[in-house]
């Protein structure tokens, strides 16, 4: 599929954005369209730029904790708003005790520290080759 | 021996050795020389460019007798969920040779918003103790003495907030605010270059700042009232030498402001404060420490024409970095955390937090901050490395790197100097874009492995996921919801009202008035964090990053 | 969904979709556009370009508020350049809007310039009108830099409003051609800086020199658009100018103009594409550009013969 278009975004208070922004970075130079939003968003606003930019991917990235409350709630946005095609992934500090829960909500896959973001790029190539 | 003679004989033995065998191949620009000699610090004047520790230009430590006198302040960072929960925690810090306090407050209390804000929803307690009101404070240092200890708190836009809360539970304990020891962060630059959690634009928080200088400049004269910070900027991906030119660039720029409100360098200058990275690489950093003294103090003395020597010297507190943590393996990172604490020492710090093993995947646990703990009392007591003060002044490569640095550190600040100083480089996003760039290559280092990080991308083996990990209870919220109520219901709504709106007013007034009396009463009164920081919203407006990648 | 009806009963989501079937060229696309075009010609349509680093999508935020002050709907098309080593981009624009985002009246499309066989701005003229059909009062379309293809874009507006700051040094000698053609509106931002009182005067001075400047003076207006310092002007000279077209009749004289330049990119591009299938991309034509190397052949009659196969 040519001209993937990703959302990079980061929901709640924290403002760690090295990841987000290296990711995005690499995103782009693997050939991605990639947005970014920035710090400090609530999932209402992440899911209606997801709307008006018709994104193909969602990414969010957290560090604070509050993943369990704020990826699902973007996740039902998004289905709200009829865009439940999109792929939404995260990546954080996010505890492997969460990640199952995290994927039940609808998460399609879950980042933790030190993963390359060629491993990123690849997920989400796969996703669409199919 | 005469130069020339050295130097001949070091080309010999450069060539004598295998040279390509000399080399780490996978590394490629991040190589240093193979060996430093007398030649790679040309020039070297011991008076000049070092002198004794304790005098100018400070470069072997503040003090005459550093660690001799007494260790590093051992300041564990700590808080999460409740006051209640966290105050359990700083009373086993204290009881198990901790020798100072340091809050960690969660997001939404250092963004201004009350724990009931819909912006708070799942941050609250998470990444450090939420705070409301006064109400939680007095628990938060419950059974503490506060003329006992010194405490140092991370909290930036809301400082002033805090430190009233700070100085009315102390108060309450019939200790006078003259006599309280501790550090607010205060540092609003980097929270717009690096980490965030900003509120105002920047000339309101400036004046925030300048506000809190003078208040304390009169009435709480030990308190460290900024702590400028290198560490975040640090973490967001800069190199050592970009975290301390950016950190001494936005220094300056404080200076400046408080000379423009019209106050004396040498009245506030010895109050200031610096907060600086330890990472991997234990050399590079024990020159990044010295670099920075020595900066720091001919900025002072050259630039800004201070007279007194506390004005000239760079205390600093240092936290290990938690960037460097890896969720794989996470027990290597005990080994991490104790050699970034070995760069500390030898580097001089004066307080040191050091990070627990298991941060790249949640919270602390007590059994790992525990160990933390453990590693900074190893290092005073057992290691050797703070029987002497400076131990690696005089070698060829830290002397020879601490030049460097020093150098590129500089370059950075003359280049700030030309775009109009700390906060129009950040306007022009020119230090953001920096940290981003050393970011990205470093992680491109990382993946193509020109950089190794043990248990990442190099000896990786297949590990359970790790158990015992602190988890924050997700009914922090609604006990904070409960506990907003039952302080509106027991306060005087009109005292409250009253306050705010004379802070409001305050707020209008031009910066030669003074804020901080005003949130104090508003403290006092039980005004809510999110009340406070609302009045000041609606006056001074909200920060809007405006550069992109 | 029936992306055309949906659209016109004002459904943000097909909107969205109309605009990625242009954006990426779905066989439905030229459909929507069709049944689109009866609908269209109702918004008003603003082109802001300027160099890189002149604060435009800061001001396009700004401007945006505005409008909405007074009470009008708005869209906004922000472009930004395509990497020509990987193809992707990094579409920053939004970042300095994400307070305009909740707001039902107004809408947001992020656009990469992508690939090399112009048709950038037929998409971009493209998502305008699905705009308009959705029924935004004002469209500001956003742009960096003033090249050719940025030119090109903002020749689909009726206002253009160029972007200077002050510090530019001799970049701005190289702007200078590109304001004369397309600038009804300057506007000297971050006028705080030192420079700007130069700046201005040398803006007067390039005006000056066109001939054309008689019955509309392209205003300078001064802004400092982090602080919202200056936009309110700003807005009301692009509705003074506005008015200005339609008193003097000349609204519709360039918006006839502009068709018949749209339809004529239209007809390029198609067949540019075209001949690149047909003839440039064919083994034969590599041969031939051997046999040219080598001198056995001449390029001027096989240029003769392609073309006259083609237009066939």
């Amino acid at each position: 599929m040519a001209n993937i278009k990703v959302l990079v975004a980061k929901p709640g208070l924290d403002g760690h954005d090295r990841g987000a922004k290296v990711v995005a970075r690499a995103l782009r130079d693997a050939g991605f369209e990639v947005i970014y939003t920035g710090i400090r968003l609530t999932p209402e606003q992440i899911a209606e730029a997801a709307l008006q930019d018709d994104v193909n991917v969602v990414a969010l990235s957290l560090l604070s904790g509050a993943h369990n409350t704020l990826f699902p709630k973007v996740v039902e946005l998004l289905k709200a708003k009829g865009m439940e095609d999109v792929l939404v992934i995260g990546g954080g500090v996010i505890p492997e005790a969460d990640i199952a829960g995290l994927k039940a909500a609808g998460v399609a896959a879950v980042f933790t520290p030190g993963t390359p973001t060629t491993k990123v790029v690849e997920f989400i190539n796969d996703h669409f080759k199919k | 021996m005469a130069n020339e003679t050295l130097k001949a004989g070091f080309d010999k033995y450069m060539a004598g050795a295998d040279a390509k065998a000399a080399k780490f191949p996978e590394r490629e620009h991040l190589e240093p020389n193979r060996l430093y000699t007398p030649l790679d610090i040309e020039g070297f004047d011991y008076e000049r460019d070092l002198g004794f520790p304790g005098q100018f230009p400070y470069t072997r430590g503040v003090q005459p007798t550093m660690y001799r006198g007494r260790f590093w302040t051992m300041r564990m960072y700590a808080g999460f969920s409740t006051a209640e929960e966290s105050n359990k925690r700083y009373r086993y810090l204290l009881a198990n040779g901790g020798s100072g306090l340091s809050c960690a407050f969660d997001l939404p209390t250092q963004i201004g918003y009350d724990s009931t804000d819909p912006m708070a929803e799942g941050e609250v307690g998470k990444v450090g103790v939420a705070i409301d009101s006064l109400a939680d404070m007095e628990i938060l240092f419950d059974g503490i003495q506060l003329d006992k200890v010194s405490t140092s708190m991370t909290i930036n836009a809301p400082a002033s907030v805090l430190l009233c809360m700070y100085i009315a539970v102390a108060k309450k304990q019939g200790v006078p605010q003259d006599a309280l020891r501790g550090t607010i962060q205060n540092d609003i630059l980097k929270e717009y270059a690096a980490r965030g959690t900003y509120i105002f634009p920047p000339a309101p928080s400036m004046r925030l700042i300048t506000n809190i200088f003078e208040y304390c400049s009169q009435y709480v004269p030990k308190w460290n009232t900024i702590s400028i910070s290198g560490y975040h900027i640090r973490e967001a991906g800069s190199t050592a030498a970009q975290e301390i030119a950016f950190t001494i660039a936005d220094g300056i720029a404080y200076v400046e402001a408080a000379l423009k409100a019209g106050m004396d360098v040498d009245a506030f200058a010895g109050r200031l404060s610096f907060f600086w990275n330890a990472h991997n690489n234990v050399l590079e950093e024990v020159a990044k420490y010295r670099a920075s003294r020595r900066i720091w103090a001919r900025v002072m003395k050259e630039r800004f024409g201070a007279k007194k020597e506390k004005s000239m010297m760079l205390r600093f507190h240092t936290q290990t970095a938690g960037s460097m943590l890896t969720a794989q393996q996470p027990n290597n990172n005990i080994v991490r955390v104790a050699l970034q604490t070995a760069a500390a020492v030898m580097g001089g710090t004066q307080s040191l937090h050091t990070n627990s093993k298991d941060e790249a995947l949640a919270l602390p646990t007590t059994e790992s901050v525990t160990i933390a703990l453990r590693t900074q009392q190893i290092v005073a007591y057992e290691s050797g490395l703070a029987d002497t003060i400076d131990p690696l002044g005089g070698s060829y490569y830290v002397e020879a790197l601490t030049n460097k640095i020093e150098k590129e550190a500089m370059e950075y600040i003359e280049k700030i100097d030309e775009l109009g100083g700390a906060p129009a480089a950040i306007d022009k996003g020119y230090i953001q874009k920096e940290i981003q760039d050393s970011a990205y290559k470093w992680q491109l280092d990382v993946e193509k492995g020109r950089r190794v990080i043990v248990g990442v991308n190099k000896f990786t083996q297949e590990e359970e996921p790790p158990k015992n990990l602190l988890r924050v209870d997700g009914s922090v919220g609604k006990l904070q919801a409960e506990k907003i109520a039952a302080v509106k219901a027991k306060r005087d709504n009109a005292a409250v009202e009253k306050a705010l709106a004379d802070l409001e007013a305050a707020c209008h007034e031009d910066e030669k008035t003074n804020l901080v009396p005003f949130i104090l009463a508003a403290v006092e009164a039980y005004a809510t964090e999110g009340e406070i920081c609302g009045v000041m919203r609606k006056v001074f407006g909200e920060f809007k990053p405006h550069t992109a990648l | 969904m029936d992306i055309v009806e949906e659209i016109l009963k004002h459904n943000r989501l097909a909107l969205s979709k109309g605009i990625t079937a242009v954006e990426n060229e779905h066989d439905n696309a030229v459909e929507i556009m069709t049944k689109i075009y009866p609908h269209t010609g109702n918004a008003y349509v603003i082109g802001i370009t300027g160099p890189p680093g002149a604060g435009k999508s800061t001001m396009t935020d700004k401007i945006a508020k505005e409008f909405r002050r007074r009470g009008k709907t708005v869209g906004i098309v922000a472009i930004d350049p395509t990497s020509p080593y990987s193809g992707g981009a990094i579409l920053g624009d939004r970042i300095r809007m994400m307070d305009l985002v909740m707001d039902p009246d107004i809408f947001i499309r992020s656009m990469a310039t992508r690939g090399s066989l112009g048709g950038l701005s037929q998409k971009a003229g493209d998502a305008v009108k699905l705009m308009d059909a959705f029924g935004m009062d004002v469209i500001l379309v956003e742009t960096v830099g003033v090249g050719q293809s940025e030119v090109d874009i903002v020749k689909t507006a009726d206002t253009t409003m160029v972007v200077v700051i002050p510090g530019m040094g001799d970049d701005i000698q190289a702007i200078k051609a590109g304001i004369l053609e397309i600038g009804d509106l300057i506007t000297i931002n971050k006028a705080d800086r030192e420079g700007a009182d130069k700046l201005n005067i040398e803006m007067e001075m390039m005006l000056e020199l066109n001939p054309e400047n008689v019955e509309w003076r392209p205003p300078i207006n001064r802004t400092i658009a982090s602080k919202d310092i200056g936009t309110d002007k700003v807005v009301d000279s692009m509705e003074a100018h506005r008015e200005y077209l339609i008193k003097s009749g000349k609204l519709a004289e360039i918006r006839k103009k502009r068709i018949k330049t749209e339809v004529a990119d239209m007809i390029n591009v198609r067949v540019n594409r075209y001949i690149d299938k047909n003839v440039i991309q064919t083994e034969g034509f590599a041969d031939t550009v051997e046999k040219l190397a080598t001198r056995e052949l001449e390029p001027y009659s096989i240029v003769s013969d392609i073309v006259g196969k083609v237009l066939k």
